[in-house]
């Protein structure tokens, strides 16, 4: 891993490589070059290894009627749950739930399929804690409802969305799919309670493996339109040569990350429950206690985001205003604006995301900082 | 048989009437071409008395004119067709361009021999190749306004031949002029005030002002990128980088809301012209436009300017935005301008600035803190760049 991790506190964009993960990998790029769709040895070889890391997801996982397929990301892998089963209804186009509070691949994805593909999106709304209003999802859950997609935990805030809940209602509606995103809950919570989802999205490079590297993970019967048409890989569902040596490595970015699951969720709760008390006097935590102890929102009412987060980088810290994915883009936050969080605190919001790697001095730094920062060029 | 573009002929402006000078004047001129021109590697350069020759060797001929018209001291280019000096093969090259140009209907030939040897003379050439469009196209001949000149300018070894002249951008060769101070914000219209300024002649170094962290090493790294531009037309700009932060929460803290923006203007006023002095640079300039915002009315104008004696050009004063934005286009700061990231300006701004301050008003507000020690603070913590065209080699590219 790269040395100077201090002051680094922006986990939930990204993690830095796991060394054993990154010398895995460099020992199968000098030994491995060849097409894993191959006839010969070196081909079937890979393929093997291919097809044990799949197993080796569902088994670590425990997800046995769920089948693998690999992705670039879990951004591909939500435009594939979208797209590929709404595809599948193109001849009479159905609803679609997305919650207003996804991430803007699901969000864009559903978009897409409103607007040139003559969908209907409902985007059901969040309470003020960013959790899904299950009253809203029981009153647009229609007869042409086709799928919902929900994420686990979210990007911004850390809200946990009720999942179990959503699964239990939507038994009553078994033609409509559950897509979970579980992109911020994966090697952190225990996924127990999405088992059931239809489809789920994963990502490696926020449990410190490879970019570039996701899987959807689909129940097996269930039938879905590639985006990529191309060759037999990943059962037809998406095609072109497969990343082999990539996909290989899922598997024990996975592994390592469960082993420590519980070990580095206690942790990291004590990290935030310390970041926590130290904070209190001077920002409002927009995330609820009750979040992922991984995602802390804070604001305050002196500095806007991009000041406040200019001056910790200055000190040393590096965090996000809003989800990566959309920092270039200079309007609100979607997230908080579907929490109903006042236009001017929402000017002011930081995302502080840890990690087992994060110190409890690091943190007690980054309160001191912080209280500074906001003294001196609080206006 | 297809005729490629291999040369531009390109014209000196006003240069001719410079006498004495004119030696400076052309070296300088080419000079600033060729950095210009630094990403097209392949081609090569002939300077003699009234021309500069570009040999394009296979460069993109519409890149490169596209770029030569952002060189100042440049009256006009032609694209030439490189053929062999036998009057047969030139009236061939002559009647392809000719057919080329579709749109226009009347033409006219000039044709000059630098090689006095050469037969038949001008007017021969001129009647023999006009001879031959009229035979073969729909053209007319219009001595007096035509849709197309065709030259032919026939040495001793080969003749160039081409249609009409592109005008070039004007004015003087960068760097003949003395040398300005330019207060670069990162915005639309100052790179354009500077680009006006090297026109006629004058080499411009700049300074900005930066207040971190309320501006984020993101508007930095634009305005680098903006004064990387620049220096295009120069070659290199000197970049003077002043951190305002401490005098803006002092400006902020003990004069009047209405009043911060004026102030702080003349404070910018102030640190600019002691950078301008030690740099010998001759006067400041500013992409100010009369009336744009609240601190370029014409009596903000007097207020900012009442701290110094130095001159203030402002090329962009009676300029619309809209012929800013054009001209930003224009010499291919726009793009870069107009990324979003806080200036040190947008970040205070109070509610209501004052449109028409007073000088003694200004007084008044300067009086209530000492702001002596922080300007000497700001000046003492500068840093200085020279940001060049000059692109370092990546090994990861």
């Amino acid at each position: 891993m790269p040395n100077d991790l201090k002051g680094y506190l922006d986990y939930a964009s990204t993690t830095p490589l796991d060394t054993e993960i990154r010398q895995t990998y460099e020992g199968l790029l000098k030994a491995y070059f060849a097409n894993s769709d191959s006839l010969y040895k070196d081909g079937r070889q890979i393929e093997t290894m291919q097809e044990e890391s799949r197993q080796q997801i569902l088994k670590l996982l425990g997800l046995p009627k769920h089948q693998v397929i690999f992705t670039s990301g879990a951004s591909e892998a939500n435009n594939l749950a979208l797209k590929g089963t709404a595809f599948l209804h193109q001849i009479k186009p159905g609803r679609i739930l997305v919650s207003a509070i996804e991430h803007s691949s699901v969000l864009n994805s559903a978009k897409q399929l409103a607007e040139v593909f003559g969908f209907e999106v409902v985007y059901l709304p969040v309470d003020e804690y960013g959790i899904v209003k299950l009253e809203a999802l029981k009153k647009n859950l229609t007869a042409d409802t086709i799928l919902v997609s929900i994420q686990y935990v979210n990007n911004e805030t850390g809200t946990l969305e009720p999942i179990r809940e959503i699964l239990s209602l939507l038994r009553e509606y078994p033609g409509v799919l559950l897509h979970c995103d579980c992109v911020q809950a994966l090697g952190k919570i225990d996924l127990s309670e999405v088992k059931d989802a239809d489809l789920i999205s994963l990502s490696a490079h926020k449990i410190y493996g490879l970019k570039g590297s996701g899987v959807l993970l689909k129940k097996k019967h269930l039938p879905l339109v590639p985006l990529i048409s191309a060759g037999q890989q990943e059962e037809g569902l998406r095609g072109g040569t497969s990343n082999a040596l990539v996909n290989i490595v899922f598997a024990k970015t996975l592994r390592l990350a469960l082993e420590k699951q519980a070990e580095h969720f206690e942790y990291v709760t004590s990290l935030n429950q310390k970041l926590r008390k130290g904070l209190k006097d001077e920002v409002i935590f927009l995330s609820p206690d009750n979040a992922s102890p991984y995602i802390l929102s804070i604001a305050n009412l002196k500095l806007s985001s991009e000041v406040w987060m200019n001056a910790l980088e200055k000190a040393g810290f590096l965090v996000s205003a809003k989800s990566t994915c959309s920092s270039r883009k200079t309007s609100d936050s979607h997230v908080l604006v579907a929490m109903g969080i006042k236009p001017k605190l929402r000017q002011n919001v930081i995302r502080v995301s840890l990690s087992h790697l994060v110190e409890p001095a690091d943190i007690d730094r980054f309160i001191a900082v912080n209280k500074e920062i906001l003294a001196h060029y609080g206006l | 048989m297809a005729y490629e573009a291999s040369v531009i002929l390109v014209r000196y402006g006003e240069l001719s009437t410079k006498g004495k000078n004119r030696k400076d004047f052309v070296n300088r001129l080419c000079e600033n071409t060729k950095n210009q021109l630094k990403e097209f590697p392949r081609l090569t350069y002939e300077k003699t008395y009234d021309r500069l020759y570009i040999r394009l060797n296979g460069e993109e001929c519409e890149a490169v004119s596209e770029r030569l018209q952002r060189v100042f001291g440049l009256s006009s280019f032609s694209v030439a067709i490189k053929v062999e000096s036998v009057l047969e093969v030139i009236a061939e090259a002559v009647l392809a361009l000719a057919k080329k140009e579709t749109g226009a209907k009347t033409f006219k030939m000039m044709a000059r021999r630098h090689d006095k040897l050469f037969y038949p003379d001008s007017d021969g050439i001129n009647r023999h190749c006009a001879g031959l469009i009229l035979a073969n196209t729909k053209m007319t001949v219009d001595v007096h306004h035509p849709d197309l000149k065709i030259i032919v300018e026939v040495q001793r070894d080969f003749t160039y031949i081409m249609a009409g002249s592109i005008a070039g951008a004007g004015g003087f060769p960068v760097g003949i002029g003395g040398k300005a101070l330019l207060l670069l914000s990162g915005g639309i219209d100052s790179p354009v005030a500077a680009v006006l300024t090297m026109k006629r002649g004058v080499w411009v170094e700049a300074v900005h002002f930066a207040s971190p962290p309320y501006t984020s090493e993101a508007a930095l790294d634009k305005v680098k990128k903006l004064a990387g531009i620049l220096s295009g037309f120069q070659g290199f700009v000197r970049l003077h980088i002043v951190n305002l932060t401490e005098l803006q929460l002092a400006i902020n803290q003990h004069c009047d809301p209405s009043y911060t923006i004026t102030i702080l203007r003349r404070m910018m006023v102030r640190i600019s012209e002691k950078i301008a002095t030690s740099h010998k640079c001759l006067a400041l300039v500013s992409g100010e436009s009369l009336g744009q915002v609240a601190s370029q009315t014409i009596q903000s104008i007097q207020v900012i300017n009442e701290v110094t004696n130095f001159p203030i050009l402002r090329p962009c004063i009676s300029m619309d935005k809209v012929e800013i934005i054009q001209q930003s286009y224009k010499i291919g700061t726009y793009e870069t301008s107009i990324l979003p990231y806080q200036d040190c300006c947008t970040i205070f701004t109070p509610q209501n600035p004052v449109t028409k301050p007073t000088v003694k008003k200004a007084l008044y507000q300067e009086n209530r803190f000492d702001w002596q020690p922080l300007l000497q603070k700001a000046l003492a913590d500068m840093t200085t760049l020279v940001i060049s065209t000059q692109e370092e080699s990546k090994d990861y590219l």
